[in-house]
């Protein structure tokens, strides 16, 4: 039988591929969002209502100075991008580090445990999963104002379920394994055990949910600060670039889509990098 | 079987009261609820006649039994700004947010599963790989910009749907397709994995054996396995979208549940908005204990849980 492992070579072969463009599309806008302002010679912040929303270079009318064009406010559209990234990769980081936080432990005590502690933290997740996040999210920032950290902090206490879901679910298939029962005779104690022999036999798996997360909550932002509930103006968030630019869509269509564009690249790029590692570390949750 | 329904019931009662007490205090986040009612112009004696006239002067544990008493026949009070029964509100606005999901929910299945069941069948070609491509993309554009590029292009350009509103049937299909859009790529991906496995299992190398034609093989025996994660899966689905729809009605003006919803966070009219959470949790609760149910009477195996 050849023909199975010439496919599954070539499976693996596009599949690295995926992996590698994921990883230079993340590095890209990461090094955007890094030095990205100090490469790009304009401020996101300065208006200049004589230069309003100037079109992008591959169109006409375009002026060198501003390679994206400008907004309704005459501000930079690619100094504005730019700055962009550095607020959705900060609130995915941000976001994907509290709520891994949250389920993380509440799925390796659960799973760890069984028995009534178990069931509290399965219950917790049920009733997580009936919870409307973008609902909720926005009433939450809707009534107590709009904030980066507040985004990041509602984001994180709501998008822990997965982590919780795939921590309880691996844990529970190795707690019995050989090396946990050896270290526990060894006389290991039990936040040893946790910490130690668990938490590293299923880190591959939570580094899968964490892309996963984090493109969630890069949505989500752009999501809420499009209803003018996430992240306050002036900051330049994707989201609210999008919702700036409505107003103008079906005159100048660039100023949603190329914030848009970016949104949907760098979200594509966590997720291929998300796969590739799953791919790689072999971890399909059954 | 009647003890398994009986089991979910129970924890889905437990979950409702659970998310009732959290709707609530959600409410209470702003801190004086009294104040932001008033408005920003109200002197400090406004504030004080908001407070008695609302309830909002009593101690906390009572404010919540109250309404959770009352919320329990129905009665969730009454709005602010519609002035207006937050029940009748709702009761007029469910309908159209349930439409919505249905539509989305039979668009999504029904372009979810061929294209599941052709990559599966084609696994590994340039087939199954377009398919993948294509969830991919899907599962990384944002609903809210779909739903603009389809307005300027359907509404604009070939100008054959409605932009905006809610009017007639034309107003379902652009925010059907986007909230269809949110749906396909995990079903898709699903519907291609339950069918790579069942394709590979032993009664279909025995159905082939017998020599059953190939459409009888994939229809009749692989799919009624492969559906049973889609079935339930597309029910918890519906759920979400349902919750999710927020987005896409208040891009649309749609006015179901979820523009409501956005509209009460942004009047401060925090009866409507308390409403709207258990309202949207009820339904996610009831539709995943259906996913359960619907489960159990496809998968024999289940029914002893």
């Amino acid at each position: 039988m050849s023909a199975p492992s010439v496919l599954v070579t070539q499976t693996s072969r596009v599949g690295r591929a995926g992996f590698t463009l994921g990883i230079a599309i993340v590095a890209l806008i990461a090094a955007a969002a890094l030095i990205g302002n100090a490469l790009v010679p304009h401020d996101p912040f300065v208006q200049d209502l004589n230069q309003r929303l100037v079109p992008p270079f591959w169109m006409e009318g375009n002026q060198p100075a501003h390679l994206l064009g400008t907004d309704q406010l005459g501000r930079d559209y690619l100094a504005r991008l730019v700055y962009g990234a550095r607020i959705s990769l900060l609130i995915g980081i941000m976001t994907v580090i509290t709520s891994g936080l949250i389920g993380i432990t509440l799925g390796v005590l659960g799973g760890f445990f069984g028995g009534r502690v178990d069931d509290l933290v399965l219950f917790a997740i049920t009733t997580r999963l009936s919870i409307p996040v973008v609902l909720v999210a926005l009433a939450v920032v809707g009534l107590m104002g709009s904030s980066l950290g507040l985004v990041v902090a509602t984001l994180g206490l709501l998008l822990w379920d997965r982590f919780a879901v795939v921590a309880r679910a691996t844990t529970m298939q190795i707690r019995n394994l050989d090396y946990v029962s050896a270290a526990r005779c060894a006389g290991a104690s039990t936040p040893h055990l946790l910490i130690k022999e668990i938490l590293p036999n299923i880190a591959s798996h939570l580094a899968v949910v964490a892309t996963l997360e984090m493109a969630l909550a890069i949505l989500l932002e752009a999501a809420l600060s499009f209803l003018g509930l996430g992240v306050p103006p002036p900051l330049p968030s994707w989201g609210l670039m999008i919702a700036e630019g409505k107003d103008y869509m079906f005159f100048s269509p660039w100023v949603i889509m190329i914030p848009g564009a970016a949104l949907a690249v760098l979200v594509l790029g966590i997720n291929l990098v998300g796969d590739g590692l799953r791919n790689l570390l072999g971890t399909e949750l059954r | 079987m009647l003890r398994l329904i009986a089991r979910r019931l129970a924890i889905g009662v437990l979950v409702a009261f659970t998310v009732m007490t959290l709707a609530f205090l959600l409410t209470r986040l702003s801190g004086d609820l009294a104040v932001s009612i008033a408005g920003p112009s109200a002197t400090q004696a406004d504030v004080e006649i908001v407070r008695k006239a609302y309830g909002l002067d009593r101690p906390l544990y009572v404010q919540f039994f109250a309404w959770t008493g009352r919320a329990l026949v129905g009665d969730f009070g009454q709005s602010y700004f519609f002035k207006d029964s937050v029940a009748n509100l709702i009761q007029k606005r469910l309908p159209i947010t349930v439409t919505l999901g249905l539509v989305g929910l039979s668009l999504a299945l029904v372009i979810s599963i061929p294209l599941g069941i052709l990559a599966a069948l084609r696994e590994n070609t340039w087939v199954d790989r377009s398919v993948t491509l294509f969830t991919m993309v899907g599962q990384a554009v944002p609903s809210f910009w779909l739903a603009l590029i389809l307005m300027i292009v359907l509404g604009l350009q070939l100008g054959i749907l409605p932009i905006s509103g809610t009017g007639t049937w034309q107003h379902f299909v652009m925010p059907g397709i986007v909230l269809a859009f949110t749906a396909i790529p995990a079903l898709t991906r699903l519907t291609r994995s339950g069918m790579i496995e069942a394709m590979a299992s032993d009664y279909i190398r025995t159905a082939r054996a017998k020599g059953l034609s190939r459409a009888r093989i994939v229809f009749k025996h692989a799919l009624r396995n492969a559906a049973i994660p889609v079935v339930s899966i597309a029910a918890v689905q519906l759920g979400f979208m349902l919750g999710g729809s927020i987005v896409i009605e208040t891009v649309f003006a749609l006015h179901g549940v979820g523009y409501l919803g956005w509209e009460s966070i942004a009047k401060n009219d925090f009866p409507v908005v308390q409403a709207v959470v258990l309202v949207l949790a009820a339904i996610y609760i009831a539709l995943t204990l259906l996913a359960d149910i619907l489960n159990a009477l496809l998968d024999p195996r289940l029914r002893t849980g």
